[in-house]
């Protein structure tokens, strides 16, 4: 339990940080782009809403604590202002409708690749110098070291454009209406193929090197040794005595790689056009939409520090040790 | 000297090894650990192997599992065990063979204990595995266990890191004893403890000895605890053994000078001055010669090793 | 015999490379861990692990085939200038072609010669790469140093910021970074280094505090030896293999970063480098016309630059964790390799 809150107390600090960051980036960023978007965009907007943006971004006379103090309460609260490249839309609107779809990509990919690499990260230690254990991880290595939007732009030509496969953009087909129908799931299935597949082929080998080396490390330990004495059934051993240790590492890595994840997501939604937050960060930034682009920020932080602290809370339930103390 | 003699000199070895030459492999050289070494244990037999650590006692050990891993390998020579060659066995027997007729118990009972499973799970896995029974009756026979090594049942939900040093070492013992194996190995089953549980853990051994009659081969640096428990014993160095004799004999007097140094014996009078308490200072033996039998069931290494005493 | 059982000890440890220990001297013969040096004047137990590192690394394969690699990469950045005296952006054919005896590698969408512009673009990429490497290791030993060293309160704070760091998304707080920065190569580089250190620091400092706890250290700071001496001098040089691999994670972190960074178009597009490349080649369409020419090369050598940095950084653990070593069949031992070492 105190290690829980201890980790709740860090994410809290972390999201502190976050807003602090945003609040302190448009007022003290030499070059004053927050006057450039209001120059570009100001006849377009009603006078409160000018307002407001500029109390948001620091365009403002009031003292600077008391600036701070407002800014914290507008974001705990969620008031993130209307978004500038698709106005009026308040910013806390337009990123709810596109937070499932990266949801969904991300959450698909990685726990594909974490499932994957793990599993053979596993059978590669277990089977030093095997096949597993030679040819992939070169070669994962390899692929793991193409950008993650250059292999999506691979992925989109080869199967898309050249082989016509999989559709090469959007997250379902302009024609269908969204629905529970089976049509509609499996339009959303195919659109994933792409974009999920370049994420896992980039972020698998990190997965299972990550895996190999701690189960050498474990295989090396007494208790898998006498699991051996005891003659129990290599499976057994390889699963619920080496794995189920080597695997702790790995959980809480799971929760470090999430903000990578993130990062991947947002540059493959870029390339394949997916509807996601990734790519609306991207369109928030060519339209010099701050507003919107801080609340994306944050909404992807907030999210990055929950998924930690749920993988926290499974780090406990999987290792004893820690719910002692 | 209050063990039992009795079931003391049987005929028909549970253990012989024979001539076993263990490598470790180098990128560019080899190294031997266990060099040409010879011995049997009776039935009910407690046989202790004494020497200092990296003398290859515990490789020994490791080789009668045929637990050794890559770089170390069996070079040469024959374990058999009931009449069975360990060496020649195939994984599904060697799987049946572990445990069932040899267990061991291990050094650091921290470490050997798999940290993300209770100590019941633990003895369960042994017991669904090599004896078929249910989870239900595993659980059953494991609280059994644990009682017979003095541990309150309701143990058996708790991890090893809830578990006192010399508890976890007792659970250890229970699990080695589950199968009613012919042969226990104990590879210093007291070093990482402290006197007191030490003196518990050992009198439970004996105890546990008495009531199921197996064989023991006993691993220590300790030699009043190996003389105490001991029927015969034998000294390694360096890969080797240098003396092979019944406990009492070797207690009351020890051939080898690296014996002697190990009893703590002091120098004789006359003679060639020979540093024998300075093991720490540099002496070494090297090509010591193959055992002879001095008096009946006294072996030793001969003297002329003593000539590379001097480095 | 007596000799034999001494280097079991010895190889099961990992430390039979080089022949840093003069022969015949079997006590000192684990020495090269630290705790064995604890004896030794500093430079003594400094040296050795340094040297069969790089000994280690000289022979070892993937190690070997990496520095090619890389060797290629930075000669071709230094020659650019020799080999297209041009400016690379410069429109010198028609739009589009594929690649053929004029132009090796085609051309863009506006007539560019792709093999000039992935050529010039070696240079923004690896100097971009390099820089960012070498400051965000250094902040690292700096923090992690600095933690291991003055503990407690320190300690504290700089873990505290090491971790925030590593757990704010990369990729979203470059982006708002870059996008609140006047575009240009500092703003690239200054961003990578701000979102890249923390992962650094967080290695080097379990590393550092694993060896501030060694009884050398101890013996240093009982002897009243200069904090930043026995920082630097102590502890910096027992963690070269760290340092190494942390150094090269770096520099592929910057390599990668600065491409994803330019090809969202938040570099400085006027720069010629594989990023921008990519950016522009996205730009121009080079995916839905099927000029395959335009965005192939640039991602290629993004990915075999931070390939052959693996591979080396793969080579270090590997030397340094002889666990990770690839199992050989035992064969005999040649007597020439050894005396060379």
């Amino acid at each position: 339990m105190r290690f829980i809150l201890r980790r709740l107390g860090f994410y809290l600090i972390a999201f502190w940080v976050s807003i602090t960051l945003n609040f302190l980036l448009p007022r003290f960023m030499p070059g004053d782009p927050v006057s450039r978007m209001f120059a570009r965009t100001q006849d377009r907007m009603q006078p409160e809403q000018i307002e407001a943006l500029r109390k948001l971004l620091g365009v403002d006379d009031r003292p600077i604590w008391e600036q701070y103090v407002g800014y914290m309460h507008n974001m705990v609260t969620g008031q993130m202002g209307v978004s500038i490249s698709r106005f009026p839309t308040p910013v806390t609107e337009v990123i709810a409708s596109q937070v499932g779809w990266t949801l969904l990509l991300g959450g698909t990919a990685l726990v594909i690749a974490a499932v994957v690499g793990n599993l053979l990260g596993i059978l590669a230690a277990w089977r030093r110098g095997g096949a597993i254990d030679s040819a992939l991880p070169p070669f994962l290595i390899f692929i793991g070291s193409f950008p993650y939007f250059w292999l999506a732009m691979g992925a989109l030509y080869l199967f898309g454009v050249t082989l016509g496969w999989f559709p090469i953009r959007h997250a379902f087909s302009d024609t269908i209406e969204p629905s529970f129908s089976w049509e509609f799931m499996s339009d959303v299935g195919m659109h994933l193929v792409l974009p999920a597949l370049t994420i896992v082929l980039v972020s698998v080998g990190g997965w299972m090197l990550g895996m190999r080396n701690t189960m050498i490390a474990t295989n090396a330990e007494d208790y898998i040794t006498m699991a051996e004495a005891k003659g129990l059934r290599p499976g057994r051993i390889m699963f619920r005595y080496a794995a189920r240790n080597a695997m702790l590492p790995s959980v809480t890595s799971f929760g470090m790689s999430l903000g990578f994840v993130v990062g991947g997501a947002l540059l493959t939604e870029v390339v394949f056009a997916y509807p996601g937050v990734g790519y609306q960060l991207l369109n928030a930034v060519q339209g010099l939409d701050y507003p919107l682009m801080q609340g994306l920020f944050l909404t992807i932080t907030a999210a990055v520090l929950l998924a930690n602290f749920l993988v926290d809370i499974l780090y406990v339930r999987l290792d004893p040790r820690v719910r002692a103390n | 000297m209050t063990v039992s003699q009795t079931s003391f000199g049987s005929h028909e070895p549970v253990l012989e090894i024979k001539d076993l030459t263990v490598k470790y492999r180098g990128d560019t050289r080899s190294t031997t650990a266990v060099d040409r070494v010879s011995f049997s244990i009776g039935v009910g037999e407690i046989f202790g192997l004494a020497g200092e650590s990296g003398c290859g006692k515990s490789t020994i050990a490791n080789a009668i599992m045929r637990l050794l891993r890559d770089p170390a390998e069996i070079s040469g020579g024959s374990i058999r065990f009931g009449g069975k060659d360990v060496l020649a066995m195939r994984p599904e027997e060697l799987r049946r063979f572990r445990w069932q007729d040899v267990a061991m118990v291990f050094q650091s009972a921290m470490n050997s204990l798999n940290p993300v499973m209770t100590i019941g799970d633990q003895i369960v896995d042994i017991y669904t595995t090599h004896a078929g029974y249910t989870r239900k009756e595993s659980l059953r026979r494991a609280a059994e266990l644990l009682e017979l090594v003095r541990i309150d049942p309701a143990r058996l939900k708790s991890y090893p890191h809830q578990l006192s040093g010399g508890m976890r070492q007792r659970a250890v013992i229970a699990m080695a004893v589950a199968l009613k194996p012919s042969l226990l190995i104990l590879d210093e089953p007291t070093t990482a403890l402290d006197v007191v549980v030490q003196q518990e853990i050992m009198a439970q051994i004996k105890e546990l000895q008495r009531e199921l009659g197996f064989s023991v081969l006993f691993i220590t640096h300790d030699m009043s605890l190996m003389v105490e428990l001991s029927h015969r014993m034998a000294v390694m160095y360096g890969g080797r053994i240098v003396e092979t004799a019944k406990a009492k004999d070797i207690h009351a007097a020890p051939l080898h000078p690296y014996t002697q140094a190990l009893m703590g014996a002091f120098p004789p009078l006359t003679g060639p001055r020979v540093p024998l308490t300075g093991l720490a200072d540099g002496v070494k033996f090297s090509n010591i010669a193959d055992l002879q039998e001095v008096s009946p069931a006294h072996f030793v290494s001969p003297l002329p090793a003593l000539q590379g005493a001097q480095p | 015999m007596t000799s034999s059982i001494a280097t079991t000890a010895s190889t099961v440890s990992g430390e039979t490379l080089a022949g840093g220990t003069p022969p015949g001297t079997l006590a000192g013969n684990t020495a090269g861990t630290p705790d064995g040096g604890a004896g030794l004047p500093p430079g003594a137990s400094v040296r050795r692990p340094n040297r069969s590192l790089l000994h280690g690394l000289l022979t070892n394969k993937k190690a070997m085939t990496g520095a090619a690699i890389l060797f290629v990469f930075i000669a071709l950045a230094l020659l650019a200038p020799v080999l297209y005296p041009d400016n690379p952006s410069k429109i010198t054919g028609m739009a589009s072609q594929e690649p053929d005896a004029e132009f090796w590698l085609g051309t863009t969408a506006k007539g560019q010669d792709v093999l000039a512009l992935t050529i010039h673009g070696a240079r923004s990429s690896l100097f971009v790469g390099l820089t960012v490497g070498f400051a965000s290791t250094f902040i690292g030993i700096l923090v992690g140093l600095a933690s291991a060293y003055f503990g407690k309160f320190i300690d504290e704070a700089l873990s505290l910021t090491t971790n925030v760091f590593l757990l704010l998304p990369g990729l979203p707080l470059l982006v708002i970074l870059a996008a609140f920065l006047p575009p240009g190569l500092g703003t690239v580089i200054l961003v990578l280094v701000v979102t890249g250190w923390a992962g650094s620091a967080r290695v080097l400092r379990s590393q550092a505090l694993s060896i501030r706890s060694k009884d050398f250290v101890a013996a240093a700071v009982v002897t009243g030896e200069r904090p930043l001496r026995i920082m630097f001098r102590e502890i910096l040089p027992n963690m070269a293999s760290i340092v190494m691999g942390t150094l090269l994670a770096c520099i592929i972190y910057g390599i990668g970063a600065q491409a994803g960074l330019e090809f969202l178009g938040l570099g400085d597009v006027s720069t010629v480098s594989w990023g921008n490349n990519l950016y522009w080649a996205g730009n121009e369409g080079a995916l839905l016309t099927g000029s395959w020419w335009v965005f192939v090369p640039s991602g290629l050598c993004i990915a075999l630059v931070a390939f052959s940095l693996s591979l080396v950084n793969y080579a270090v653990d590997e030397v340094t964790n002889p666990r990770l070593r690839k199992i050989r069949k035992p064969k005999p031992a040649k007597p020439g390799k050894r005396a060379s070492a």
